[in-house]
C-alpha cells in the first residue's frame, strides 16, 4: 500500500493499469472470440488455440527475420496460411471424432499443441524473442503517463478484426450458417447447412484471428515455444468466465480480466496478477456456473 | 458355459503371474536402468487407475489431476521439513498423510468445479492446475518458490536407491487399483457410471449424484497426492514447474484412453505400454524437445484409430468371435 501522499501518483499508476488492461484486453478478446467460435460451432476445446497463436507469433518472425517484413504487414501472408491450416487440422483432426466428441477433442488438440511446441522447439529453441519494428518504442503522453503506439495500433487492429468477423457473422448468409450451427448443429444441418464445411471454415477463421492475435501478443510480449500454456489457461478462462460458445462474453470477460489483472499488478504485485484470473473465475463459479452470458446447458455429458 | 470357466482360470492364473513378476522384478532385473524405469512405470499405473476412477466411471474429464500430485508432492516435503525427518524409511509413513491433505483439498476444489459439467468442467480444472502451479511459485516462503524445495536425502545406493520406491509406488498402484475393482462392483460404482451415462437420469431415479461425483473426486485426488508425494520424495528436489506439469495430467489421461476408458485393467496397460516409451523418447530425444512431436503423434494416432482403447475393442472383436464360434460345426464355405 502507497502511504497516502502519494495519492495522485497512485492514481495514475491505476489509470495506467487500466488503459493498458483495456488495450491488452483487445488482444486477448480477439483471441478469446476465435476459441469461443470453434467451440460454439463444433461444441469443441481447442486446447491448441495458446499454441496456434504462439505458432502465428513465429511465423511474423521468420518473415520479419528473414525478409524484414513489417510484422503487421505480415498478417497479410501468415493470415491465409493459418486459414488454411486450420482447415486441414479441423477436416484431419477433428472431423474423425464421432463419438465422445468434447472428451476426445480436448486430447487431440492438447496433442496438437505439443506437436506444435515440439517442432517450434526444434526450430527455435527455447529462447525467448520478440516482434519488433522500428516504430515500436515510440510512444506518447497523456494525462500524466506514456503510452506505447504499438499497444494502441495492436488494439485497433483487434477491433477491426473482431469488427468484421461480427460483420461476417450477421450480416451474411455463411454468418448465418455459422450462427445456426452454433445454436443447434442438428436442426441445422435438416435445413440444409453444410455443418461439416460451416465448422472447417469456423475453424480457419479462428486460426487466422490467433495469427492475428500472435502478432500483437508477440510484438507487445517476449515468447517462446512453450509461452502456449500461460496463454491457453488464460483464454479458457475467459471463455468459461464469458459462457461458453458466447462471443459478446468472451470479449467483456476478457476486458474486465486483462483491466483487472493489470491493476491488481499495481495494486498489490505483478506476481499475483495472473491469480486473480482465477479467483474471478472461482467467484463467478459459484454464482454462476453458466459463466457471465451463458446459457444454462442439460444436455447428455 | 465351460469356456467361461476356461477364460476365468486363465485370467486368475494370468494375474497370479503378473503380481509375482511385479513382487520380484528388483530381484529378476536388479540393474538400475531397469528399476527406474519400472518406478516410473508403476507411477502411472497408480496415476492412471486413479484418474479412471473419476474420469472414467463419471465421465468428468479432469486435465489438472497434475494439480493434485505436485500438491501431494509439496505436502510430503513441506511436512517432512517442518518435522525434521532424516532420510529412511520414515518418510514413507508421511505419504497417508500428504495423501489425506489432497483429498482435502479435493473435496474444497470439487465443491466448486463439480457445479460445472462437461466443457466447463474440463477446463475448471486446467484452472485449478495453473493456479496451484503459480501458488507454488509465489508462495516463496513456504514453497521456495522457482528454486525448488528440497526432501531429506535418501540413504540407499547405487542398483539399491530405487527398489523402496519401487515397492511403495507398487502398493500405491496395487491399492488403487484395489479400490478401483472395489468401486467398480458396489453400488457406489454402479451410481457413478449412471452419472456418466446420463446425470439428469441418474439424479431422476434417486442417484445422489453430488455426492458420489465429489467422493470420486477426491478418492481419485487422494491416490495422485500420495503418487505425487512418494516422487517428490525418489527425485529428491521438486519444483514448480515439473511436479504442476500439464504433460504428467494429459499423461495419465492418454494411459486411460489407449487401454479403455473406464475399464479396471485399461489404465494398467495404457501405463505400462505409454510410460517406457515415453521415457525412452525423453531420454533419447529430451534435449532437442523433438519427443514432444513422437508423443504428440502417438497421441493422436491412439486418439483417431481406437477411439475407445484397447480393452474395449479387443472385448469387442471377442465378442463378435463368440458368436461366429460356433461356425466350425457349420458346412464349410457358407460366408461367417
Amino acid at each position: 500500500m502507497p502511504p497516502p501522499h502519494c495519492g495522485f501518483v497512485a492514481l495514475t499508476l491505476i489509470l495506467e493499469a487500466a488503459v493498458l488492461g483495456i488495450l491488452t484486453g483487445g488482444v486477448y478478446a480477439l483471441m478469446a472470440s476465435g476459441l469461443t467460435l470453434i467451440f460454439g460451432v463444433m461444441r469443441i476445446i481447442n486446447v491448441g488455440h495458446g499454441a496456434l497463436v504462439v505458432l502465428g507469433a513465429y511465423l511474423s518472425f521468420v518473415l520479419w527475420h528473414n525478409w524484414n517484413v513489417d510484422p503487421f504487414l505480415s498478417l497479410v501472408v501468415t493470415m491465409p496460411i493459418m486459414f488454411v491450416l486450420g482447415v486441414i487440422l479441423q477436416v484431419v483432426f477433428v472431423r474423425p471424432l464421432k463419438t465422445d466428441r468434447e472428451a476426445l477433442s480436448v486430447l487431440v488438440t492438447y496433442a496438437l499443441a505439443l506437436g506444435i511446441e515440439g517442432v517450434l522447439g526444434y526450430f527455435f529453441t527455447s529462447n525467448y524473442v520478440q516482434l519488433t519494428a522500428w516504430y515500436d518504442t515510440a510512444s506518447f503522453p497523456i494525462g500524466g503517463f506514456r503510452i506505447t503506439y504499438v499497444y494502441v495500433y495492436g488494439f485497433l487492429l483487434c477491433l477491426a478484426i473482431l469488427a468484421a468477423m461480427f460483420l461476417m457473422l450477421y450480416r451474411t448468409s455463411f454468418g448465418g450458417a455459422i450462427r445456426a450451427t452454433m445454436l443447434n448443429r442438428t436442426a441445422a444441418q435438416l435445413v440444409g447447412i453444410d455443418v461439416d464445411r460451416v465448422s472447417a471454415v469456423a475453424f480457419g477463421i479462428g486460426m487466422a484471428t490467433a495469427a492475428a492475435g500472435g502478432v500483437v501478443f508477440g510484438i507487445t510480449n517476449t515468447f517462446n515455444p512453450g509461452s502456449h500454456y500461460d496463454l491457453i489457461s488464460r483464454l479458457l478462462t475467459i471463455i468459461v468466465l464469458g459462457g461458453l460458445g458466447s462471443l459478446r462474453g468472451a470479449i467483456i470477460a476478457a476486458l474486465v480480466m486483462l483491466v483487472t489483472e493489470d491493476i491488481t499488478a499495481v495494486v498489490i504485485s505483478p506476481v499475483w496478477a495472473s491469480f486473480v484470473f482465477f479467483v474471478i473465475l472461482v467467484a463467478v463459479l459459484i454464482v454462476r456456473p453458466q459463466g457471465l452470458f451463458g446459457v444454462r446447458v442439460r444436455e447428455r455429458i | 458355459m465351460k469356456r467361461l470357466r476356461d477364460v476365468r482360470v486363465l485370467t486368475g492364473l494370468g494375474l497370479i503371474l503378473a503380481a509375482v513378476l511385479a513382487l520380484l522384478l528388483p530381484a529378476i532385473a536388479p540393474d538400475s536402468s531397469t528399476t527406474n524405469i519400472a518406478v516410473f512405470t508403476l507411477m502411472y499405473v497408480g496415476l492412471a487407475t486413479a484418474w479412471n476412477i473419476m474420469g472414467g466411471y463419471t465421465g468428468y474429464i479432469s486435465l489438472g489431476h497434475a494439480g493434485f500430485f505436485g500438491f501431494g508432492s509439496y505436502a510430503l516435503g513441506l511436512l517432512l521439513a517442518k518435522l525434521g525427518i532424516e532420510g529412511g524409511y520414515a518418510p514413507f509413513l508421511f505419504v497417508p498423510i500428504a495423501g489425506v491433505l489432497t483429498g482435502l483439498l479435493a473435496v474444497v476444489v470439487g465443491w466448486f468445479a463439480l457445479r460445472t459439467r462437461a466443457a466447463t468442467f474440463v477446463i475448471v480444472t486446467i484452472a485449478f492446475m495453473f493456479m496451484l502451479q503459480l501458488l507454488a511459485e509465489n508462495l516463496v516462503g513456504l514453497t521456495g518458490g522457482g528454486s525448488g524445495l528440497g526432501f531429506p536425502r535418501p540413504p540407499w545406493r547405487g542398483a539399491d536407491y530405487n527398489v523402496p520406491f519401487y515397492y511403495a509406488m507398487l502398493v500405491l498402484a496395487a491399492l488403487a487399483l484395489g479400490t478401483s475393482w472395489w468401486i467398480r462392483r458396489s453400488k457406489f460404482g454402479l451410481g457413478l457410471l449412471a452419472i456418466r451415462d446420463d446425470e439428469d437420469k441418474a439424479l431422476a431415479v434417486g442417484v445422489p449424484a453430488r455426492a458420489f461425483k465429489l467422493t470420486a473426486f477426491v478418492v481419485s485426488a487422494t491416490f495422485v497426492g500420495m503418487i505425487g508425494g512418494v516422487y517428490g520424495y525418489y527425485v529428491t528436489f521438486i519444483y514448480p514447474q515439473f511436479v504442476v506439469d500439464p504433460l504428467i495430467g494429459i499423461s495419465m489421461v492418454l494411459m486411460v484412453f489407449l487401454g479403455g476408458l473406464g475399464t479396471l485393467g485399461g489404465p494398467v496397460l495404457g501405463a505400462v505400454i505409454l510410460e517406457p516409451a515415453q521415457l525412452h523418447l525423453a531420454y533419447n530425444y529430451g534435449a532437442s524437445r523433438l519427443y514432444l512431436v513422437f508423443y504428440s503423434a502417438v497421441f493422436l494416432l491412439v486418439i483417431l484409430l481406437m477411439p475407445r482403447g484397447i480393452i474395449p475393442s479387443v472385448r469387442a472383436l471377442i465378442t463378435r468371435w463368440r458368436a461366429t464360434a460356433p461356425a466350425p460345426a457349420a458346412p464349410q464355405g457358407v460366408a461367417p
